[in-house]
């Protein structure tokens, strides 16, 4: 028996991924595009049209991470033009920063003299959080979960997620935000003891995404709070959001 | 006497909506006894359409024996009041279906057992109103979980009535992912925005839902793919259904702190879903299912990633999997807990894999199958004791049965075909389309109707969760409370796939 169980773990052997920084994902994973200067406006009115969530943006064009969901539409549109690179560091403070123009090819960061001073004082060596899906499709779910499993490990910066927010230091929203969630939402925000960050995690939670007209959804729990961290993604990549939150507590320049 | 029920022979099918027959309510009702009279029959979607001046009811039976769909429907005028009598009272599976129909539109089902809600579309201020079940006793107490848990999951409300450390009853309220995605179909016209609505219905079972969204748009199209783009998406099922079974097996092992089960299964889950990943850029299969054809054909590289790593992950989920089964401190936890009979399977009409774990052979691969799949293989596992070590164990074989298939799809893939995808595709008007796959979870169901010019007008998603929710609250009556937990991750039920 425990024979066996020697041979299992000699096959599972070292799991967790060194270097959460510098991960080669596949090329084909959709990361953060890159948009080449001169697209007709003929090639313009046929991706805007394209586009399933108007995540794009005129004069000049840019796309908007917080509302697209990464189908990648508009690269095989205009493939020369349009390309999602794997560049899986996506996160930011700043709204503003998620929206990529053509011509640009930087790296999309967190800007530091925005990250309030408490966050870095206090949370840099832990960080517990407490996540509230506001109809979430489980796909950001399943994902922020595999933030802190055997590969990714997250735990070893001290950032992990807690069950009651009276253990938590902030909030990690995942979903549109449902009209029947809202009041639990903001029921449990006000549970965390002070000071507390708030994280959105994908395009749902951050624009609404696809579901962003539906009158399904109150949104209004954001408009009078600040958020300290945008993941964009459909879902975020566990890394998108490890690295995110590295940066935000100053773990990672 | 003319037909009462039309026949579709495909799965997806579709029919000009004016050929389904309407039944006056009385027959319609003996329609639904005839064809219900037979077990292998059962009830795919029953809902209500609103017209100007009535109510059409459209009822859609699956005969499993046949593999084929019995349509037929009743009207209710507007002027003749709104209440009905309750088909539950015969056929018990039909609860659900009355209680949606009577939380969307207020008609009453004089008879029906229990009128509760669904999902409180309409807003949060009845529920909070809402009265749950009690009984007054000074020996029973209730306990109370949600919406928001312990863990990272969705949300819904458990209401436990409990004597002692027992679970005398369960209560479950939902509606708390209520997105209103049915309406957004309708709405957002563009196929591909309705093709990446079907992908977010559910992110779990990404998959599934948009491959059951987009038989009914190539079907209302009258849109004929080639064989190897039908493998493709039936490959992405199977992976799909893999991917979570193995995280499954992981949770179980987590709820009863057997760490060592946990940490192996969830890595060989991770391998699982960067394969999916490595093949569309998304490791739950979005991106990869769109109408008319695919941007990522399965190459040959890809393929042969596919093929080594689940040999990989199959050797390695087999080994740590018949270390589980064998452990007494794993077995006590998991055998006898939970259990749902075959009975009680039957008489919710559970689907999916917690009604095969019950003993109900139930599985749309095999009995309504998708086209393209006539030679794969496709009998369902039946497993008899229907508690968590039965569900437990259908995971572990049909983790062994989907790697079968794939393999048994990879070597009938004849490669260079390639169908991109197509967002113009014109579809017929005044039809009604249903498509049936079998996700993970068990029987999705999307049904969608168009108007005269081609547009859909009405469209309505089932997902498996839909019928199995009650039968969770039924599995933990007279268990332990601490055990809710693995029963619950047993079923492993959708919240947004039940608020749609």
């Amino acid at each position: 028996m425990f024979l066996d169980e020697l041979k299992i773990f000699y096959r599972h052997g070292r799991q967790y991924v060194p270097d959460v920084t510098a991960v080669g994902l596949t090329p084909l994973f959709r990361g953060r595009p890159v948009i080449c200067r001169g697209i007709t406006p003929e090639e313009v009115s046929r991706v805007v049209e394209l586009c399933p969530v108007k995540a794009i943006l005129l004069s000049p064009f840019r796309i908007d991470l917080g509302k697209c969901v990464f189908c990648k539409e508009c690269h095989f549109a205009l493939p020369e033009k349009i390309i999602f690179s794997n560049d899986y560091k996506i996160a930011s403070n700043i709204r503003e920063n998620l929206i990529i123009t053509e011509g640009d090819d930087h790296l999309i960061q967190l800007d530091p003299e925005k990250v309030r001073k408490e966050i870095r004082s206090i949370f840099k060596h832990a960080l517990k959080l407490r996540q509230v899906s506001a109809g979430g499709d489980n796909s950001v779910e399943m994902e922020l979960n595999a933030a802190g499993n055997v590969n990714f490990d997250m735990g070893r910066y001290g950032i992990e997620f807690v069950a009651s927010p009276r253990h938590a230091d902030g909030i990690v929203i995942t979903g549109p935000i449902t009209q029947n969630m809202a009041a639990a939402l903001q029921i449990c925000y006000d549970a965390i003891p002070d000071p507390k960050v708030i994280i959105l995690a994908g395009t749902d939670a951050i624009s609404g995404g696809i579901f962003k007209d539906s009158t399904a959804l109150n949104r209004e729990f954001l408009q009078s709070h600040h958020i300290d961290l945008y993941v964009p993604g459909n879902p975020p990549h566990p890394l998108t959001f490890i690295n995110g939150v590295l940066e935000m507590i100053g773990r990672k320049q | 006497m003319d037909r009462n029920y039309i026949v579709l022979t495909t799965n997806p099918g579709k029919v000009t909506l004016a050929d389904v027959p309407v039944l006056d309510y009385a027959f319609f009702q003996s329609v639904v006894d005839d064809l219900l009279a037979n077990p292998s029959n059962h009830c795919l979607a029953y809902y209500a359409i609103p017209f100007p001046d009535y109510y059409k009811f459209i009822c859609c039976i699956g005969c499993d024996e046949t593999h084929s769909i019995a349509v037929f429907c009743h009207h209710l005028p507007l002027k003749t009041g709104n209440e009905l009598d309750s088909l539950t009272i015969r056929h018990f599976p039909l609860h659900v279906f009355e209680r949606e129909i009577h939380e969307q539109y207020g008609i009453g089902f004089s008879g029906h057992p229990w009128l509760k809600p669904v999902r409180f579309p309409t807003g949060s201020s009845e529920m909070d109103r809402y009265p749950f079940y009690a009984i007054e006793s000074e020996e029973l107490h209730e306990v109370g979980v949600g919406p928001i848990h312990a863990g990272i999951i969705e949300p819904g409300y458990f209401r436990f009535i409990c004597n002692g450390e027992k679970v005398l009853h369960l209560e479950i309220q939902l509606g708390y992912q209520h997105r209103g995605i049915e309406r957004l179909f309708v709405e957002k016209k563009h196929l591909l925005q309705k093709a990446v609505l079907a992908e977010n219905i559910c992110g779990d079972t990404a998959v599934g839902h948009t491959l059951c969204h987009v038989g009914l748009i190539e079907v209302l199209g009258e849109i004929t793919s080639a064989d190897g783009l039908f493998l493709e998406r039936n490959i992405a099922l199977e992976l799909e259904r893999i991917a979570i079974h193995i995280g499954d097996t992981a949770a179980l092992c987590t709820d009863i702190a057997y760490q060592f089960g946990q940490v192996v299964n969830e890595a060989l889950r991770t391998i699982v879903i960067n394969t999916m990943q490595c093949w569309c850029g998304n490791r739950f299969g979005k991106g990869l299912i769109r109408p008319g054809g695919s941007y990522y054909p399965l190459t040959s590289e890809i393929s042969q990633t596919i093929s080594i790593n689940l040999k990989e992950v199959l050797e390695r989920y087999l080994q740590i999997t018949s270390r589980i089964f064998s452990m007494p401190s794993v077995l006590s936890r998991f055998e006898g807990t939970g259990k749902l009979s075959s009975k009680q399977a039957a008489l919710l009409g559970a689907v999916g894999m917690v009604a095969r774990s019950s003993g109900i052979s139930r599985d749309i691969r095999w009995s309504h199958p998708l086209p393209g799949m006539d030679h794969v293989e496709s009998s369902p596992v039946i497993l008899h004791k229907g508690d968590v070590w039965s569900r437990a164990m259908m995971r572990k074989i049909e983790v062994e049965k989907a790697v079968s298939r794939i393999n048994q799809m990879l070597g009938q893939l004849t490669g260079d075909y390639h169908q991109v995808p197509s967002y113009d595709i014109v579809l017929q008007p005044s039809s009604l389309a249903i498509s049936l796959t079998e996700g993970w979870r068990g029987e999705i169901c999307h049904t969608a109707i168009t108007d005269e010019k081609g547009q859909i007008m009405h469209y309505k998603i089932k997902d498996p969760s839909f019928h199995n929710w009650m039968a969770l609250a039924l599995a933990v009556r007279d268990q332990e409370i601490s055990d809710f937990p693995l029963c619950n991750k047993s079923f492993n039920l959708s919240y947004c796939g039940n608020d749609i």
